[in-house]
């Protein structure tokens, strides 16, 4: 490393422990524009790949109300997936770049959307354990260092306010519908619990990327401490609805105010993040069709847009 | 069935089965742009269709509610154009359903708005808005597909050319009711063809697209339920969960 | 698909998103969208900013069209003007013409 190097490395941590944003044309190591953009891409695709096991059920939404509440979540998944790869765009990637990596199977994203949606009820369940993980770890990481990326998750918490609610709106239903309502919901909680849990990553002890994540303040917290505030959130809710989690180990420790799970099978975690998951293969052709089919259309409309280019341009 | 009834919900059909259609792209649209701008039509298009039943369940009596009327009707009840049950085959395919359909909706839904039903009246207001953006997308579209590269423009004419065959039961005779056509609660839909042309004509100008001619043999049977093979499946799919909980209020 | 991208970027060309969201008020750089060409960038602009209203009007400029001063330029630029207190307000004292402006 050059002094030169060194010094601005210096004035960087300075910048950041005092709280300051770093914003795309600012100097930034090398490492850390690298680990934003693993970050923040694999965010995006998280949203993107995350359209799928809820576009499933639009179609077989059971009532207009929630066939428009479901359409509109959807929807604004691919507007958080957009926020996030402009997001990502300002670290000098472009997003046919990411989009390469995720056809490629290069790019990790978040492990619950590989897998499958089988009832109504796990339309609730995404909304509740799925968003609810999510804005635990996105109002966190709103607070990053990164301006744009931070500026991009302010705005998601803010829209994503109602997708919890419809989510916890559609199990309220079902409980309050009597007996066969309440059993969909169960049959869907024992399936998300634990794929939930595995949302918040492994072990800190076990997290590779960590420690310099958290000295840039691209990681807030840890692991663990997000994913017990989950849980003991979340357990508290299922009580109230007189559901039953799928775990025998669970109590509640008196001295600590929390609940403790038990293991999370970790094995099962590692062959979902490396491509072995129940739906990996279905989520990344539906995503490479997506591309690919639409191949054509993306050309069209540029071959148009040059002629008329030539012809003194478009008009609006 | 009133003829008020049957004309409203000819109405919000055509909404719902055109926006059910469009919301199977979500996810798998050829530009992340599209598939945000394809589902919010597709929201405008079920708001749209909630609404229109809404006061078609008020003006039965509310003997059903709306949903009822979505989820417990068979094929052969509903009321739509036979065009906008059409599967959404590529890109070119779903553009060219749009646009024939909002050339029709937008003019359609203008004089709606002036319509003696006040509640009908009251729901164009709101969709004549959402339309003209609709048309400004889907005409946008078919400028550019049909003036884009060779395999744009060959994909948007083979559209073209099969689902012209179901334009003409937009303006067929018969339907509405003459009585709701006197009472100025509907439009007569015969007095839209040639405005529905020269709009069409007029966007296909500015393409390499042309017009199938005139012999062109047209099919109908969507007002009076005699539809094409495809709502069946659309509606299996839609009804199964609301049908096989009857008693779980969603 | 992994090679260098000599061709135009298969994701269309990208643009930046400017927001009036009330009467009066200035435009706002709400963010960036991808776009074929003007009529699809004001479109697309739509779809992805405006989906819960709010919105009077909408501005869109190819990103590559906008020039920007560089972190380098910081203090040559703006710093010049922070000194200048006599470009604001507070810089003017009175007490008599407190009385005078209070009177109907």
């Amino acid at each position: 490393m050059s002094e030169n190097t060194a010094m601005l490395e210096e004035q960087f941590r300075r910048r950041i422990a005092g709280g300051e944003t770093i914003e795309p044309n600012d100097w930034m190591p090398d490492k850390y524009r690298s680990q934003l953009k693993r970050l923040i891409s694999q965010h995006a695709h998280s949203e993107i790949i995350g359209m799928l096991p809820e576009g499933n059920w639009i179609t077989r939404a059971p009532s207009l109300r929630r066939k428009l509440a479901l359409l509109a979540k959807v929807q604004d998944e691919a507007g958080h997936g957009h926020y996030l790869y402009s997001a990502a765009e300002t670290l000098g990637i472009s997003r046919e770049e990411m989009f390469d990596q995720l056809h490629a199977g290069k790019a990790k994203y978040s492990s619950i959307f590989n897998y499958p949606t089988l009832s109504w009820a796990d339309m609730g369940m995404i909304g509740w354990l799925v968003d609810g993980a999510a804005i635990i770890n996105q109002t966190t990481m709103a607070k990053c260092s990164y301006g744009p990326y931070s500026r991009a998750l302010l705005r998601i918490c803010k829209e994503e306010n109602f997708h919890k609610k419809q989510g916890m709106e559609v199990i309220a239903m079902l409980i309050a519908s009597g007996p066969k309502g309440k059993a969909m919901v169960q049959e869907s909680f024992d399936r998300f619990w634990w794929p939930t849990l595995m949302m918040f990553g492994p072990h800190d002890a076990e997290s590779p990327n960590s420690p310099d994540m958290l000295k840039w303040k691209i990681k807030l917290k840890g692991n663990d401490e997000l994913r017990q505030r989950f849980i003991d959130m979340t357990v508290e809710q299922a009580h109230a609805w007189g559901l039953t989690i799928p775990d025998p180990h669970l109590k509640f420790n008196e001295q600590t105010r929390s609940w403790e799970t038990g293991e999370i099978d970790w094995k099962e975690f590692q062959a979902v993040i490396n491509g072995n998951g129940p739906c990996n293969h279905e989520r990344m052709e539906a995503r490479r069709n997506a591309h690919d089919n639409g191949a054509w259309v993306r050309d069209a409309a540029r071959a148009y847009e040059a002629k008329h280019r030539r012809n003194g341009g478009t008009t609006v | 069935m009133s003829p008020l009834v049957a004309y409203l919900l000819s109405l919000a059909d055509d909404r719902l089965i055109l926006g059910h259609r469009l919301s199977e792209w979500c996810g798998h649209a050829p530009i992340l742009e599209e598939d945000i701008a394809l589902a919010n039509i597709a929201l405008d298009c079920i708001g749209q269709s909630a609404l229109l039943y809404g006061i078609a369940a008020e003006a039965e009596g509310n003997v059903r509610t709306a949903d009822q009327l979505v989820y417990f009707r068979e094929g052969v009840e509903y009321r739509n154009l036979l065009l906008v049950e059409q599967t959404n085959g590529d890109f070119a395919r779903t553009i060219v359903r749009q646009f024939l359909y909002d050339a029709f909706g937008i003019l359609l839904f203008e004089r709606l708005q002036r319509s003696t039903h006040a509640p009908l009246a009251a729901v164009a207001q709101k969709a004549y808005k959402e339309l003209k953006y609709h048309f400004r997308h889907s005409s946008h579209w078919v400028v550019r597909l049909g003036d884009g590269t060779e395999e744009s423009i060959s994909r948007t004419q083979r559209a073209v050319n099969d689902l012209w065959r179901y334009t003409d039961e937009m303006f067929g005779a018969g339907f509405p009711e003459a009585e709701l056509i006197t009472s100025g609660t509907a439009v007569d839909p015969q007095l839209l063809r040639q405005e529905w042309r020269t709009s069409v004509e007029g966007i296909f100008a500015q393409t390499s697209l042309t017009i199938p001619d005139a012999n062109t043999v047209m099919l109908t049977g969507g007002r009076t339920g005699r539809h094409t093979e495809n709502l069946g499946h659309l509606l299996a799919e839609m009804q199964i969960v609301a049908r096989s909980y009857p008693e779980i209020a969603w | 698909m992994n090679a260098p991208h000599q061709q135009p970027d298969d994701q269309w060309d990208l643009w930046e998103v400017f927001l009036q969201e009330g009467e009066n008020e200035p435009h706002t750089h709400a963010g960036s969208i991808r776009a074929a060409d003007a009529e699809n960038a004001l479109q697309n602009a739509r779809d992805v900013f405006s989906r819960r209203g709010a919105v009077k009007n909408l501005w869109i400029v190819r990103s590559r069209d906008i020039v920007a001063t560089v972190p380098g330029d910081t203090a040559s630029f703006f710093e010049p003007g922070s000194d200048k207190v006599y470009r604001h307000p507070q810089f003017y004292r009175f007490t008599l013409a407190d009385e005078l402006w209070k009177k109907p």
